[in-house]
């Protein structure tokens, strides 16, 4: 099989008013074909639209497409790292394709910053000074979900998630802050899109709310059988599966659930008002949470290149631990173990228009940082 | 467990079941008649389901939208046998297994390429969705149960199609002896393409059917390819019977397995370490079932040749 690679270059003359003179190479891995391909493709497009605005001669990224798969994603950083001699990786969507990638990265001595997948061994024990997570642990949003179900009152949530590391980080992360009772816990298989038999089983239990981590189409099968099945239970579940590019194919049956997220584009902050409004002039569609996480992670580059010489290790790193840039989820800092501690809200899915989306109805966690980082020592 | 739970996942296991034999029923002929792995099976499954979700979203009519899946899951079928299978019926099974699968990868990134990477909208018609109640107080999707209909009736249709007609006898007899009939005068491969075809709408009515419940994206059918393998490895190569049967099992093993085994281990586990055990253990059920049908019956249940 033949990866199929698409290298895009920035060398556009512009002012070149910037401190540092070393150019930045960033090497960016991600999904681009296959099932999970629109979550890279938004990673990518949200990065690439902060490196145009900025229009910085001294940046140039490298963009080669994983298929999702872990082999491919490790010779893919190899080459990067060897061959293209890139400063900075970025771009890893799935938590698997991470465990190969990151750890040989960073022991390489290149900076790798994730705009999405956050496996919780990179948060404790496998820290590294070089890894940073511009997105969240893996936990976060479950934690937050959690929460928000204790706040809305619910006493015996069913959940359940697919079995594999992320599904159970899922369960465990939502039972952490989730103060009721349990009234059914299930793993589904990965990649099934049959919910009969559990929705038969929801139905016979007497639980008061459901909530799943269903990613993808997964999340969409679904919940579109729930909404078919009539049990109409309050629906809580991490914004993974309520996001911008796929709640056009659950169709109404996603309205009114309530999710976990630290984004949404009617954030009230001037950063986040001018992303969306130029994602959606560049590009034609609403940007999806994982856009806004590309987004963030090129602007944080931007502004560590202002300050530091990537050739420089120690003063690149503590410029990216200051992280100075304008998020657009406004409150954005990191903790010791460079895991974001941020706000997470609660977003309602609505209807605007024909076009269905999320707002912001309250906060789930204020501030809040990952499970682990007490344990990581850098 | 009640009784009402228990028959609520026998329906499950059977419209699961049903739906499968839609899959399955194509490519077990397609290799029966003539003896082609066929990968790109779930990719015809897609098609079925993207043709589906455009026409609905064209023209608002579920009717109109399974017609086209059977359409354009056939036409692509035609096409794709005369542009590419028929080079491969003389050729070896690794030769079959490479160039289906890089259909796969054109089709899916084609169907990427038309109609982009976000999944489509498909939903069940309002006349049919909601539940009903069954004698007993079971609530059932009625959706569900006019797929276990639908299903059955094409079932019936099929063992028709091959038991009673020209065709039927043809396909029959082209699984038996293909150079034997082509020296009777029957154009062989003006079969091999309606087999082809009529295997591919199967397929694409099934996607567009189990659509309208799930998820229209890229890469859809190929879960489902790997379990039509099963059933017709468990049924037996080239039989519709055993298709039928084969799919029934697998779905209802699937469906309960999946329910029954992690309830099992919750009377002499916690109940975390039940439902993971429970799931892992549920995962495997169908193929080990298939390892004890191939242990008893190394050619299926209605498998004729070794």
């Amino acid at each position: 099989m033949s990866a199929k690679g698409l290298v895009a270059s920035l060398a556009i003359g512009m002012i070149a008013s910037m401190a540092t003179a070393e150019p930045v190479k960033v090497g960016m891995i991600t999904t681009l074909s296959g099932g999970g391909a629109s979550l890279g493709i938004a990673v990518r497009d949200g990065f690439m639209l902060a490196v145009k605005q900025a229009g910085n001669p001294d940046l140039e990224v490298v963009i080669e497409d994983d298929q999702r798969k872990p082999d491919i994603a490790v010779q893919l950083a190899d080459r990067m790292i060897q061959s293209e001699k890139v400063d900075i990786l970025t771009g890893i969507i799935w938590s698997n394709l991470a465990m190969a990638v990151i750890p040989a990265a960073t022991g390489q001595g290149k900076f790798y910053l994730s705009p999405n997948a956050g496996p919780s061994a990179l948060a404790g024990k496998g820290c590294s000074p070089l890894y940073f997570n511009v997105a969240w642990q893996n936990d976060n949003l479950h934690e937050a979900a959690g929460a928000y179900s204790s706040n809305a009152g619910y006493k015996n949530s069913f959940i359940l998630a697919p079995n594999y590391p992320a599904g159970q980080d899922a369960l465990a992360g939502y039972k952490r802050t989730y103060k009721g009772d349990i009234a059914g816990e299930l793993f589904t298989k990965l990649g099934q899109t049959d919910y009969a038999a559990e929705l038969a089983q929801i139905r016979a239990s007497d639980a008061d709310s459901v909530f799943f981590f269903l990613p993808g189409g997964m999340g969409i099968s679904f919940l579109k059988q729930y909404a078919d099945s009539g049990i109409g239970l309050p629906v809580v579940g991490p914004a993974f599966s309520f996001d911008q590019d796929i709640l056009q194919a659950m169709g109404d049956a996603a309205l009114g659930v309530h999710n976990t997220s630290q984004w949404n584009k009617d954030l009230d902050n001037p950063a986040n008002a001018a992303f969306v409004e130029a994602f959606v002039a560049e590009y034609g569609r609403l940007p999806s949470l994982y856009a806004s996480q590309g987004y963030d992670t090129a602007n944080l580059i931007l502004s560590a290149m202002a300050k530091a010489d990537v050739k420089d290790a120690d003063a690149f790193r503590a410029a990216l631990e200051a992280a100075e840039f304008d998020s657009v989820r406004g409150d954005f800092e990191f903790g010791p173990n460079h895991h974001p501690v941020q706000d997470i809200y609660v977003r309602e899915v609505i209807k605007e228009g024909d076009v269905l989306t999320n707002r912001i109805v309250g906060t789930a966690l204020e501030d809040h940082a990952d499970a682990y980082v007490s344990d990581c020592k850098m | 467990m009640t009784t009402i739970l228990l028959i609520e996942q026998i329906l499950n296991g059977l419209q699961f079941g049903v739906m499968l034999f839609l899959t399955a029923a194509g490519l077990t002929l397609v290799f029966g008649v003539m003896g082609l792995i066929n990968l790109a099976h779930g990719s015809l499954f897609m098609i079925g389901a993207f043709a589906a979700a455009a026409v609905a979203g064209a023209t608002g009519s579920f009717l109109l939208a399974s017609a086209a899946s059977i359409a354009a899951a056939a036409a692509a079928g035609a096409v794709v046998e005369i542009a590419v299978i028929r080079r491969l019926y003389g050729r070896d099974h690794l030769d079959q297994v490479l160039a289906t699968f890089a259909l796969i990868l054109i089709f899916s990134e084609g169907t990427r390429w038309l109609f982009g990477s976000s999944p489509l909208f498909l939903d069940v018609p309002s006349w049919l969705s909601g539940p009903v109640t069954l004698p007993g107080g079971i609530l059932y999707p009625l959706y569900r149960l006019v797929l276990i209909a639908v299903g059955l009736v094409i079932a019936a249709g099929l063992f028709l199609l091959i038991s009673r007609t020209r065709l039927g006898v043809r396909i029959r007899a082209g699984e038996a002896d293909r150079e034997m009939i082509a020296a009777l005068g029957v154009d062989i491969s003006k079969l091999y393409t309606v087999v082809f075809a009529l295997g591919a709408a199967l397929a694409g009515l099934a996607g567009a059917l189990v659509g309208a419940i799930q998820s229209v994206q890229v890469g859809m059918g190929e879960p489902v390819l790997i379990l039509a393998f099963v059933v017709i490895v468990i049924g037996g190569i080239g039989s519709i019977k055993g298709a039928l049967v084969g799919a029934i099992l697998v779905g209802l093993t699937d469906t309960l397995g999946g329910v029954l085994l992690p309830e099992l281990f919750r009377l002499f586990m916690d109940n975390a370490a039940a439902t993971a055990t429970g799931s892992a253990l549920a995962t495997m059920l169908i193929y080990i079932l298939m390892a004890v049908v191939l242990i008893l019956r190394p050619t299926g249940l209605y498998g004729e040749r070794a």
